[in-house]
């Protein structure tokens, strides 16, 4: 079997005297959902910050195709094909949503030490914007300022954001948050049709979608993966039908 | 020998007054995240104040004493009147107004005192020289301060530890939220955290007063160094600062005690009288350059929220 | 830039006219004064569009920027003192110290954020402050005449009041030009971006220290080039010019103008200063009514002049 693109190794992070990831160690194939999923407070954001580099673990490894990632800083891991969505919202509010896109396209195309060309002017970053915000459906609303996108909108160019960095792989921290019937159908649309050219890992509470997409998934709970494999084995696994039936409960979507 | 036990013991004293300074702005930066620039004006208050009622009433300890009261006193009137409205702005908005505040306090000085400093003369009893060990004689004020900072220091620390409302400080200081869903009267905490705050400064003041001129702008230039001790020792640490006002006053007294008579061991004597007052002013921004370098969060950082 | 005929662009407009226009009103009237106090605006106006660049566009609040006016005004003066009198020397001297200033301090000081940076910066600047209080062969405390200004062989003579005035007005227009297509280029995108949103910045791909580095020094020296004129202006460099509260001035005029806009702080400059004129011939103690109107402007100001005229609508 080929090195998988991404893969985790007894990773652990502690928070004082709490160990929020607990040895975990999973792996995503070239272009594979692998979906991770458990209840509130498991410890998935922690992960998922220590992925992308916002956190440092404190054991274990992180391997990105084979390159051993661990103590990376986030920027060095977007450069080598690594892209996050933030489960909040976390984007330039003073820029329009084409600024926005084009600001990470911009990252991946040359550098930035160039300082008298305007660079809202330069073709080739204005044409890779509208193509990511085309790709997730928000063409027309490309010059509206971030702030008076509804909250749906900014998801979805959270998406195009992690997109126009040409990742290798994404990293989806609750993208369904916060949205309606309608925008969820879209999204999971959307990234069942990105499974082609991106390997996705994403953090769901939305049940539907991660069934509907994914082609592994490992369940967290209180840092430890307590199961992990495909959609089917994990829906009948017994640990994971306690750990969600027990005291926590599940987010659908909302209405 | 002597000349070296001197200047130990005068780094020790300016990094006691540079403490008392220092634990008020963290403190109230801690508490109520306010950049506190007029924290020096509050140590100049406290310096006229002293001098004023000193020459009043013929007492030094009253003098003394009255001066603390007015200085608190001005303190709370300041948190009421202006600084409560700055809670919760941007760093940069309290950076602002506080600076106004400096120029606004500058002037009223300078319009009920006049632009000349005052001198704050010490009664016979304080200039004695204290014979500390055979051999060693030391002024008494200086002594005097010394005692009364580390007594202070003592009392925050206690307070700080040991009280129900030095819990809520410390509480406030991690958790600004929490306290309020608990039910105690935050206007109230806030408005007693900066009245001390402004105490210490005033005592600070007053304290030096006899030492330095009362002057106008005398905060500004000691204030800086409180932000060098407070970047060195960790913002909101009291502990940190206690340290870092220490090791502040020894490095900047003994440095310039001592500088310009190593520097011309090494080099002439045209370049080092050149170089001497320059680099002993830099010592403490060297420090605090370095410690930037190998710990930006300070040497004794409180801990996180 | 949008050209559009707004109350603001209106104002600008008016502005810029009147500076360009003002030696000429000046001569016809007589009032050699006006064209004095208007060099030293237009000077300090440049120093507070380069402050502005580093925090209106770039987010980070320097309390320390008037170090440069120093600098570059000592780079000047001292030159002067050991005989170099050529501009040719000077300007390039004062551009280099303030830029390396700027490296040295910017790499120590950007390793904060927030209030710590605000701290940092002051201390380095009033370091500055000290140590050319301790030059006594430069004057010290007293500061440095300068017997003779910027010698540029017959180019142009800064003796001569109305060629300085305009030397001065073109840097000042000429930084402004030149920071309008920094905030505009790729580099000034990634610096509003990191002001904007950090995490999101880095999450994209841009690593932020060396990007707000590189502002601060570009920063740094367009203000040495404001103390290099200045130096020139007063015939004189003192630590005065670097002392904390002079950072404060600049600061006022940046976030009193509009922070974040291209001719801001230029208005800032322009009516702080004329208020402080005005303020200062009414009485000796016009700080007392500055102070309390700075706290006022704070607190119920948002986007200074900028941000009112904004807010007017036409006609």
């Amino acid at each position: 079997m080929a090195d998988p693109l991404l893969r985790v190794d007894n990773l652990v992070r502690r928070f004082g005297g709490i160990v929020a990831t607990d040895h975990v160690s999973l792996d995503v194939g070239d272009r594979e959902i692998h979906a991770i999923i458990g209840p509130n407070g498991a410890g998935k954001t922690t992960l998922i910050s220590q992925l992308t580099g916002h956190l440092v673990p404190h054991g274990g490894t992180i391997r990105l195709a084979g390159r051993d990632i661990s103590r990376l800083p986030a920027w060095r891991r977007s450069a080598l094909g690594l892209a996050r969505s933030f489960q909040i919202t976390s984007l330039l509010s003073d820029f329009t949503a084409a600024d926005n896109v084009a600001l990470a396209a911009q990252a991946h195309h040359g550098h930035s030490f160039r300082f008298l060309a305007n660079a809202r002017k330069e073709k080739g970053l204005r044409d890779a914007a509208h193509a990511a915000l085309e790709r997730v459906g928000l063409a027309s609303r490309a010059d509206v300022p971030v702030a008076r996108l509804s909250h749906g909108e900014q998801r979805e160019l959270e998406l195009a954001v992690a997109l126009a960095t040409r990742p290798q792989i994404l990293l989806l921290d609750e993208p369904m948050a916060g949205l309606g019937a309608t925008e969820s159908a879209r999204m999971v649309k959307l990234l069942g049709d990105l499974r082609r050219e991106v390997s996705i890992v994403l953090v769901e509470h939305d049940m539907e979608a991660v069934f509907a997409l994914a082609d592994r998934i490992s369940v967290l709970v209180y840092g430890r993966i307590i199961a992990s494999g495909v959609p089917d084995a994990i829906r009948q696994n017994d640990e994971v039908k306690r750990a969600y039936l027990g005291d926590q409960h599940v987010v659908t979507r909302n209405g | 020998m002597l000349l070296l036990v001197e200047q130990i013991l005068n780094g020790l004293q300016f990094g006691l007054l540079l403490f008392l300074l220092a634990a008020g702005l963290t403190l109230v930066f801690g508490i109520m995240d306010l950049v506190n620039l007029a924290h020096g004006s509050l140590y100049m208050m406290g310096a006229y104040f002293a001098a004023t009622f000193v020459a009043w009433t013929g007492n030094f300890l009253l003098g003394c004493a009255l001066a603390l009261g007015a200085t608190l006193l001005l303190g709370i009137a300041l948190e009421f009147i202006a600084l409560r409205h700055l809670y919760g702005r941007d760093h940069l908005d309290h950076v602002l107004a506080t600076f106004g505040l400096i120029l606004f306090f500058n002037e009223a000085v300078r319009l009920i005192w006049g632009p000349a400093g005052l001198a704050l003369p010490l009664p016979a009893w304080l200039t004695v020289p204290v014979q500390l060990v055979p051999g060693i004689y030391y002024p008494a004020y200086r002594l005097a301060i010394i005692v009364v900072a580390l007594l202070v220091a003592l009392l925050l620390y206690l307070g700080v530890m040991r009280t129900r409302i030095g819990m809520l400080i410390r509480a406030g200081a991690s958790n600004r939220e929490m306290i309020g869903a608990l039910g105690i009267n935050i206007k109230l905490l806030y408005t007693l955290v900066f009245g001390l705050g402004a105490a210490l400064a005033g005592l600070a003041g007053l304290m030096q007063a006899p030492i330095l001129t009362v002057q106008i702008g005398m905060g500004e230039n000691i204030l800086i160094l409180a932000f060098v001790v407070i970047v060195i020792g960790g913002i909101g640490s009291i502990r940190g600062a206690f340290l870092a006002a220490i090791l502040v006053g020894l490095i900047d007294t003994l440095g310039r005690a001592f500088l310009p008579n190593l520097l011309r061991q090494i080099l002439s004597g045209a370049a080092a009288s050149t170089a001497a007052p320059a680099l002993s002013s830099m010592l403490i921004y060297l420090l605090m350059a370095i410690v930037l370098v190998v710990r930006p969060e300070g040497l004794f950082p409180a801990n996180r929220r | 830039m949008n050209a559009s005929l707004n109350v603001r662009n209106v104002v600008t407009g008016l502005v810029v006219a009147g500076l360009v226009l003002l030696p000429v009103y000046s001569a016809l009237s007589g009032n050699v004064f006006v064209l004095t106090l208007f060099t030293r605006i237009v000077i300090l106006a440049l120093a507070a569009a380069s402050l502005n660049l580093i925090m209106g566009y770039g987010g980070m609040m320097s309390f320390g920027h008037a170090a440069y006016l120093g600098i570059g005004g000592y780079a000047v003066g001292m030159l002067a003192q050991e005989g170099i009198g050529s501009g040719f020397v000077q300007l390039p001297v004062a551009l280099a110290a303030s830029a390396l200033f700027a490296l040295v301090i910017g790499a120590l000081s950007l390793r904060t954020r927030g209030v710590y940076f605000i701290m940092i910066t002051l201390a380095f600047a009033q370091m500055a402050y000290y140590v050319a209080s301790g030059l006594a062969r430069y004057g010290g405390d007293d500061g440095l005449t300068i017997y003779k200004r910027s010698d540029f062989a017959g180019l142009l003579n800064l003796s001569n009041r109305v060629q300085f005035y305009y030397l001065c007005l073109a840097c000042l227009l000429g930084v402004v030009f030149l920071i309008w297509r920094i905030v505009n280029s790729r580099f000034g995108l990634v610096v509003q971006g990191l002001r904007s949103n950090e995490q999101r910045m880095q999450a994209i791909g841009f690593p932020a220290k060396r990007y707000r580095l590189v502002c601060f020094v570009i920063a740094g020296t367009m203000c040495g080039l404001a103390g290099a004129l200045l130096a020139n202006n007063t015939d004189f460099v003192s630590p005065a010019v670097m002392y904390w509260t002079r950072s404060g001035d600049l600061m006022v005029m940046v976030i009193l103008g509009g922070m974040g806009t291209l001719f801001g702080p230029v208005i800032g400059a322009v009516v702080y200063l004329l208020l402080e004129e005005f303020l200062s011939q009414l009485t000796e103690y016009w700080a007392i009514i500055m102070g309390p109107l700075l706290l006022l402007i704070v607190l119920f100001g948002r986007g200074g002049i900028m941000g009112l005229l904004g807010r007017l609508k036409r006609g």
